[in-house]
């Protein structure tokens, strides 16, 4: 074999196999996809222009809105709240931050939708508690509504917004917040003014990477909004398999792909990647 | 040395932040131990019966052995793919490598339904020309996982190749050893645990992947999320909440011993 390979195949050869994979097992299948767009049931652009009118359609792509922009809001919040105690703390606090971060991270999204059921449902946890406190008489509908979904999508999102939150604090400079201090600034105005703002290309990868995450979200929703609070992939799901419209499924997809792309473009544009992780 | 130190307010709202993240996991063991056939809370008597419930019912045994038949054989295939790719990438840097990367990342960040329905096409459209590879078969979840998984696999090993000195297989080169030499002998050995973390993470991520499996299994091809599915859809199985808190005591364990270890390398 000494010296038989040329550079340009020795490449070839190691790189064909995935390539071909995901040429053959993703790439062409989707272009399969994008053609059902086209051409189920009746070929033309049908679907394009139900998705513009149907009313169905579009309260489900605000409602997605909505609820990602919430969801965006409060997990980009909450994130932040425990990674300043991750990162800046004390080593004890450091490492409870960390554990109370890392496992639900690695906790499938299932048991975790399945542990807020367990919570918030009539019967759970929150309702029998204020029941048996005498403080309400009848449960409070917190689950199979969009309360839920928002709920359950923050708390899986939260992990994956401290990251960037992390990496962004980790590489600030300590003396600039000591100085500001030094001069007379109170822990406030610190926090507001000289933080804040030098974290804030962690701040916007975060919302970026939430942000997209709920968009194409679909078992949290499918399972704590109950049917009744349907996002998007949901709408996918049940159009593929309950009224099976292959078309209209197929280019919600489509539609779905080109928004995310479009952020995606957005994203690399105002952050580089490297500050990401 | 002088250290910047969150004040009370942070502490106080990282512990309420705290508190949201772990009450969902901690909700579910009582749940588990209800004696009731239903969820909800054991009212006075607690009961073992939903963990006896998992390993008499053969539902949930099928479920997880058919789910760790098809981790293992999907994490194999994405691990030598992503290796060979990613050696490839890293020994010869051939043109265009930015965009091939970038193109095996795209299962990771187009939306999981978006794959899912790809995915979904492709399973029916292989179904007529074969029924070992097709929707609702085991092989054919294992593909789909495989996709998923290989763009993380991908990231973990070209991660420790970057951290690799190039001067070591440039040695080995200038030495006379051929491609197979370099990449078997001196360049594998030396990320073999990032190799080993890209087999067990992709394994992880087929063990809990839900999304894609509901396009693509319908009645045959029943795995571990798959089966947790259909119960928490129709009237919810408390069996559920005692495979729960059994998987939630395995992954602090192993978080636990993985804080361990690398604690003991940084030691040393």
């Amino acid at each position: 074999m000494r010296g038989t390979l040329s550079d340009r195949t020795g490449a070839a050869l190691l790189m064909a196999p995935l390539l071909l994979f995901l040429v053959l097992a993703y790439a062409w299948p989707f272009l399969g996809v994008v053609k059902w767009s086209f051409t189920l049931p009746t070929p033309g652009l049908d679907q394009y222009s139900a998705l513009a009118t149907d009313p169905l359609v579009q309260s489900v792509f605000i409602r997605t809105l909505r609820i990602a922009l919430i969801v965006t809001l409060v997990s980009v919040t909450a994130a932040y709240a425990i990674t300043v105690v991750w990162v800046r703390g004390s080593p004890v606090q450091g490492v409870i931050a960390e554990f109370c971060i890392l496992v639900p991270f690695w906790i499938s999204v299932l048991t975790r939708a399945f542990g807020w059921v367990a919570l918030l449902s009539n019967r759970g946890l929150i309702n029998t508690w204020l029941q048996s406190i005498g403080f309400i008489s009848e449960p409070l509908a917190l689950v199979r509504n969009e309360f839920g979904v928002i709920v359950g999508m923050t708390h899986f999102l939260i992990p994956f917004a401290v990251f960037p939150l992390a990496s962004a604090m980790r590489s600030l400079d300590e003396r600039v917040l000591l100085a500001a201090r030094g001069l007379g600034s109170s822990r406030m105005r610190t926090f507001w003014t000289v933080f804040v703002p030098m974290t804030r290309s962690g701040i916007i990868g975060s919302a970026m990477i939430v942000f997209v995450f709920s968009l194409g979200f679909f078992v949290t929703p499918a399972i704590l909004g109950g049917g009744r609070s349907v996002m998007i992939a949901e709408l996918i799901y049940l159009r593929i398999f309950q009224s099976p419209d292959w078309g209209l499924g197929a280019a919600i997809s489509v539609v779905l792909v080109v928004f995310v792309g479009a952020l995606m473009a957005l994203l690399f544009r105002s952050v580089k990647p490297k500050q990401l992780v | 040395m002088p250290t910047y130190r969150p004040g009370p307010i942070s502490l106080i709202l990282a512990v309420l932040v705290a508190l949201f993240l772990l009450l969902p996991l901690l909700a579910v063991i009582p749940v588990s131990l209800t004696p009731s056939r239903m969820l909800a809370m054991p009212s006075g008597e607690l009961s073992l019966r939903h963990y006896r419930a998992l390993y008499e019912d053969p539902r949930w045994i099928d479920a997880i052995l058919l789910s760790i038949r098809i981790g293992v054989v999907s994490s194999a295939i994405s691990t030598v793919l992503a290796l060979c790719f990613s050696l490839g990438v890293w020994m010869f840097q051939p043109r265009f490598s930015a965009a091939l990367v970038g193109f095996v990342l795209l299962p990771m960040v187009v939306p999981p339904v978006v794959s899912a329905i790809t995915l979904y096409f492709l399973l029916t459209s292989i179904s007529g020309m074969s029924s070992f590879f097709g929707y609702d078969t085991w092989l054919g979840v294992a593909m789909a996982h495989s996709v998923m998984t290989v763009p993380f696999a991908t990231v973990l090993i070209l991660v420790s190749l970057s951290q690799l000195d190039r001067r070591i297989d440039l040695a080995a080169r200038g030495l006379g050893a051929s491609v197979w030499e370099r990449a078997t002998r001196v360049i594998m050995p030396n990320i073999r645990f990032g190799i080993v973390t890209a087999a067990l993470l992709s394994f992880v991520l087929s063990w809990e992947e839900i999304g894609v499996t509901l396009f693509i299994t319908s009645v045959n091809a029943i795995t571990l999320p798959r089966l947790m599915w259909m119960g928490l859809r129709d009237n919810i199985d408390p069996a559920i909440a005692a495979l729960s808190v059994i998987l939630i005591i395995i992954t602090v364990l192993v978080l636990a011993v993985r804080s361990l270890v690398t604690r003991q390398r940084g030691a040393r």
